[in-house]
């Protein structure tokens, strides 16, 4: 009962890391139809751009900001150097990430070595929080369940209560008529992309302050935007939140009761998933 | 010049080469670039007459590799091998084969760029499934020092029977490619990747056809990845991890996606950056040097070498052929 409870917390605590890793990637798949498959690259990025402001700094803030700012800033010059001129190809655009990807991952490593890095968490969040069965649960953790719910929020605020909202849905039903209509689609375009960027970094941070950052983190991530997506259909934002407590619940329990097939878990879903609805829970098609 | 003068210089060219060349050129350039172009070729015949893509074709190698290992001697079972070399070999074959009926079951569903996906999601949870399993694949240490048989009194880990080993398989492989894209099953399989609606109304079976088309591509890839491990002498989760999937497609698109020699050319282009990227960038920095000329060939020439030299020679693209996949996908 105690594993299961604990198998429990962890799995939406993880699930709340993937959800804001993945909200990114299918903003930016639902705007724009690319599968940035940099995206884990870009959390990689803002983890450690978070790290060096927070030595620097000795802010967590500033260290989450610098993060999704670093993040973003690179995202978007990805988006307008290299894919926006591709827009409709989009093999060509997965395959250009592709190969961002594998340089990112090889400067990175040139620069911060194979060693993983701890963040300094500020005081408030050390602790744990009294609960029963389990005794007790790290307070950050808690923090990291609310910092994805405010995520959703603010997402779903953004997309639906605002004029930039209103202009990244049309351009995701049509993009000419929204262009024909005066609006900048290219100029959105690369701030969503921007933003899908900035969430992304920005869980790159709180992610490694929970964890930790290495080289093999943005495969880890990558995978698990991927699944998570399938699983719960590209480019919606409930989808994103579902298919995440899925995976992340899965993957927790796969580990507390049968730690060396837990991964299949994950794989089961998906797969039954695809079976059912190939776009996914709550995806449709494009 | 007929074609077949050109293919006669290249066959003999193949075959005199390791005579000419320091073992390093036969083995770590000739022969292991045949390993890798074998399983691009599993990807290419997918992308170029199926129009599907699939990132899990070293996965699926890997797959072949575990299993051979698993049954030949290696460094963890003293000497003693579970099964005959030969019996091991069908069983890798065969367990490469399934992975690849198996992963088109699941790759079918979707397609394009879902598909890429897909199986990429898939070729991950393999990778993670080898390193967290340390039961039966020995989680992160994998297998090493897998023995490699003796034909006839000759152990094929020489050189020079590796090398021919590789050629022949390569041979075979790219000749039972152009044989089947001939005959009525790989003409269903091309009608699929234009008009996938059009031959359903006309009775196919879409989705069966193109799990077949993963069963050959397994296939393929199950030999690639015998020789995989006799060429590595072991096989770990790093081995089918994301660098080495994502390299399969860096050589079928350096390549060509878009015929299956492209598979091949490739593979030596990727083998010999791999090689002499030391000179030019140093030790350490080969994997940007790789990424940076990825970006350069997906920017410049989507349908890689091949289509870059069709294009200056200004032929017309045969009709079997892929031609610009990258828009069908």
């Amino acid at each position: 009962m105690k594993l299961l409870l604990l198998a429990t917390l962890n799995g939406i605590t993880l699930a709340a890391l993937y959800f804001i890793v993945a909200s990114g990637f299918t903003l930016i798949f639902g705007m724009m139809r690319v599968v940035n498959l940099a995206h884990g690259s870009l959390y990689l990025i803002g983890a450690y751009l978070g790290h060096d402001v927070a030595a620097l700094s000795g802010s967590f803030p500033l260290a989450l900001a610098g993060g999704a700012l670093g993040a973003a800033l690179v995202g978007m010059a990805i988006h307008y150097f290299l894919l926006d001129r591709y827009q409709g190809d989009d093999l060509r655009q997965a395959l250009i990430t592709i190969g961002l990807s594998i340089i990112a991952a090889d400067l990175l490593l040139a620069r911060y070595g194979g060693l993983s890095y701890q963040f300094e968490l500020p005081e408030m969040f050390y602790g744990s929080m009294p609960m029963p069965i389990v005794s007790g649960y790290p307070i950050f953790r808690i923090v990291l369940i609310g910092l994805a719910i405010a995520v959703y929020l603010g997402l779903w605020l953004l997309v639906q209560r605002t004029r930039f909202g209103i202009m990244i849905r049309a351009g995701v039903d049509d993009r000419h008529m929204l262009g024909a209509l005066g609006v900048n689609v290219p100029l959105i375009s690369t701030l969503v992309f921007g933003l899908g960027a900035a969430l992304v970094g920005f869980a790159g941070v709180v992610g490694s302050a929970s964890l930790s950052i290495a080289p093999g983190e943005d495969a880890r991530y990558l995978l698990s935007s991927l699944v998570v997506v399938i699983v719960g259909g590209m480019g919606s934002l409930p989808g994103a939140a579902i298919g995440a407590l899925l995976i992340g619940l899965a993957e927790q329990i796969g580990l507390a009761y049968f730690p060396t097939y837990s991964i299949i878990l994950s794989f089961v879903i998906m797969v039954a998933v695809l079976a059912w609805r190939p776009y996914g829970l709550m995806g449709r098609p494009a | 010049m007929s074609p077949w003068i050109g293919r006669a210089l290249l066959a003999s060219a193949l075959l005199v080469y390791p005579h000419l060349a320091s073992d390093f050129w036969i083995v770590s350039v000739g022969a292991y670039a045949m390993v890798l172009g074998i399983i691009a070729l599993s990807l290419t015949f997918l992308t170029a007459y199926g129009g599907m893509i699939s990132m899990a074709q070293m996965a699926t190698a890997g797959a072949a590799g575990y299993a051979l290992a698993i049954f030949s001697a290696h460094s963890a079972s003293a000497g003693m091998a579970l099964l005959p070399w030969p019996w091991a070999v069908g069983v890798a074959i065969a367990v490469g084969t399934l992975t690849g009926i198996l992963i088109g079951i699941v790759a079918v569903r979707s397609h394009g760029i879902y598909m890429l996906m897909s199986t990429l999601a898939v070729a991950m949870i393999m990778f993670y499934l080898a390193q967290q399993n340390t039961t039966i694949l020995h989680g992160f240490d994998g297998f090493s020092g897998v023995a490699v048989p003796r034909l006839g009194g000759v152990s094929l880990r020489g050189p020079l029977p590796f090398y021919y080993l590789c050629l022949a398989a390569a041979a075979l492989l790219y000749a039972l490619v152009i044989y089947l894209v001939r005959v009525p099953f790989g003409l269903v399989i091309q009608g699929i990747r234009d008009d996938p609606l059009r031959m359903a109304s006309l009775g196919y079976r879409v989705w069966l056809h193109q799990v077949m088309a993963f069963a050959v591509a397994g296939f393929i890839a199950a030999v690639g990845g015998v020789l995989s491990l006799w060429y590595h002498g072991g096989i770990s989760p790093g081995s089918i991890g994301i660098t080495a999937t994502v390299n399969v497609l860096i050589v079928a698109v350096i390549g060509g996606l878009g015929h299956p020699r492209g598979a091949f050319i490739g593979a030596l282009v990727f083998v010999l950056i791999q090689n002499f990227a030391v000179d030019l960038v140093g030790s350490d920095r080969y994997n940007t040097l790789i990424g940076f000329v990825f970006l350069v060939i997906v920017i410049a020439s989507p349908d890689g070498l091949t289509g870059l030299w069709r294009r200056l020679r200004g032929t017309r693209k045969d009709s079997l052929d892929g031609g610009v996949v990258t828009q069908k996908l």
